[in-house]
């Protein structure tokens, strides 16, 4: 039980960039896993909640040089001086020390918006309306995510609410430490291109920690220094180009 | 006439307290009675000596089951056992039209809490005392309690008012969890328990 015994994870993602077709089941899965209400009409681009926002990036050729991809950006799970911790006045981002998952808790946050303009990768969204569910999808609501309230900011987790499955599994097996199976975030799960690898990046044997080693591997916005935890892959040399010379996404 | 001040303050002072430790907590919780009676100490005892897991059971996966369903009541009470009004009405009500017994749980935590059993229970070998008190071996269910703002059961600010447990098993709040797990030195984020 103490925590000294207990393993340490650090938990990561890499999003193989030339694999993802743009789809968007994953900001759908992710939606859905997390109780997060269809838009309001009103919502844009900028109001809406997407805790995982595809968006297309293109080395702006002519055609027939032209070419696009599109770029899966959940919370980067900045590990050090993680920007929205840094500035929220509340304690209601923290950093787990057990799995280096950036925490969200919504019900701390007032609302005051300094962690969506220090995220250097836009990835916190702010809740503009109440949610709403058209009658009877309510019943189809995840119950091991709550559901937030009008006022608030709200992020990727990771699927955290797995993860307490997962332990909870593990528990009742008389086991020290989570299968590794059990704990898939809904994106990585249902990706049909199998773009993302998602594990344990302090597990040296994991698939994900052998992955981020190749060369074409990168982060965005590495030069910041938050080493955040989401890997991209690409072998197209333009796109290393330009993440490399990106300021800001 | 000297202290007829000082007489004031302390009538005020000392209204102000009444108003504050006994009138508040009146008009703060509503108490509701709950569907119907239970006694913990008969299925508990030695004339049955259950345990809390035979009803209060896991599924394979850990997850807790929390208050058993009516027909987990039936595989022992499908007829009367006894001639009590409760028994009677156990039957009656609940289990021959196959109903579920609206119980009033008195550790419901917000929703945004995470609370695993299988962890704490099977992993951690805490008691069911050791949270509950004893419950269990009760025979008969206490008052319930809903707070009128927040909606929450009074067990879980504790049934003093001041918030200081009278016993080590009184209150549910955070503070017990946080303390519970500095003790033991686990040193987890927010994320660990809110969902």
């Amino acid at each position: 039980m103490d925590q000294g015994t207990q393993k340490k994870s650090r938990y990561g993602m890499l999003i193989d960039l030339d694999r993802c077709n743009g789809c968007g089941a994953c900001m759908v899965a992710c939606a859905v896993e997390h109780n997060v209400a269809p838009a309001e009409h009103k919502a844009t681009a900028r109001t809406g909640v997407t805790w995982l926002r595809v968006a297309p990036m293109s080395n702006g050729g002519e055609f027939p040089a032209t070419d696009t991809i599109y770029v899966p950006m959940p919370c980067q799970q900045c590990e050090k001086d993680t920007p929205c911790v840094a500035v929220c006045p509340q304690n209601a981002v923290d950093v787990d020390p057990a799995t280096g998952i950036v925490g969200q808790v919504p019900q701390r946050c007032l609302g005051c918006r300094y962690c969506m303009t220090a995220c250097p990768y836009h990835a916190r969204y702010f809740d503009w309306w109440d949610p709403q569910w058209p009658k009877g999808m309510e019943q189809a609501l995840n119950p091991d995510v709550a559901p937030r309230m009008r006022g608030v900011v709200e992020k990727c987790n990771f699927c955290h609410a797995r993860l307490h499955t997962a332990r909870t599994k593990a528990a009742a097996e008389g086991r020290e430490s989570i299968n590794p199976a059990d704990y898939v975030p809904a994106c990585v799960e249902v990706c049909p291109s199998k773009a993302i690898v998602f594990g344990d990046l302090e597990d040296a044997t994991s698939e994900l920690a052998q992955a981020v080693k190749h060369p074409h591997v990168f982060r965005f916005l590495e030069k910041l220094g938050t080493e955040s935890k989401v890997y991209y892959r690409s072998d197209k040399q333009w796109v290393l180009d330009k993440a490399k010379s990106l300021q800001t996404v | 006439m000297k202290y007829r001040g000082v007489a004031f303050l302390l009538a005020g002072v000392l209204a102000s307290l009444a108003l504050g430790w006994f009138v508040f907590p009146m008009v703060l919780y509503r108490t509701e009675s709950q569907p119907i009676g239970f006694n913990h100490a008969i299925h508990t005892g030695e004339a049955n000596g259950m345990t809390c897991d035979m009803c209060h059971e896991f599924a394979e996966d850990g997850r807790f089951n929390g208050i058993p369903v009516t027909a987990k009541c039936a595989d022992c009470h499908s007829t009367a056992l006894g001639s009590t009004e409760t028994e009677k009405r156990l039957i009656e009500e609940f289990i021959t039209p196959g109903k579920e017994i609206p119980w009033k749980v008195y550790s419901r935590q917000p929703d945004n809490a995470y609370f695993s059993h299988a962890t704490h229970v099977m992993k951690g070998k805490l008691t069911c005392e050791e949270c509950h008190g004893p419950h269990g071996s009760s025979s008969e269910l206490p008052t319930y309690q809903v707070n009128r703002i927040s909606g929450y059961s009074r067990d879980i600010w504790g049934r003093n008012i001041s918030g200081v447990p009278s016993e080590p098993w009184e209150g549910m709040k955070m503070d017990r969890c946080v303390q519970c797990h500095a003790d033991r030195n686990k040193v987890d984020g927010c994320v660990a328990c809110h969902k």
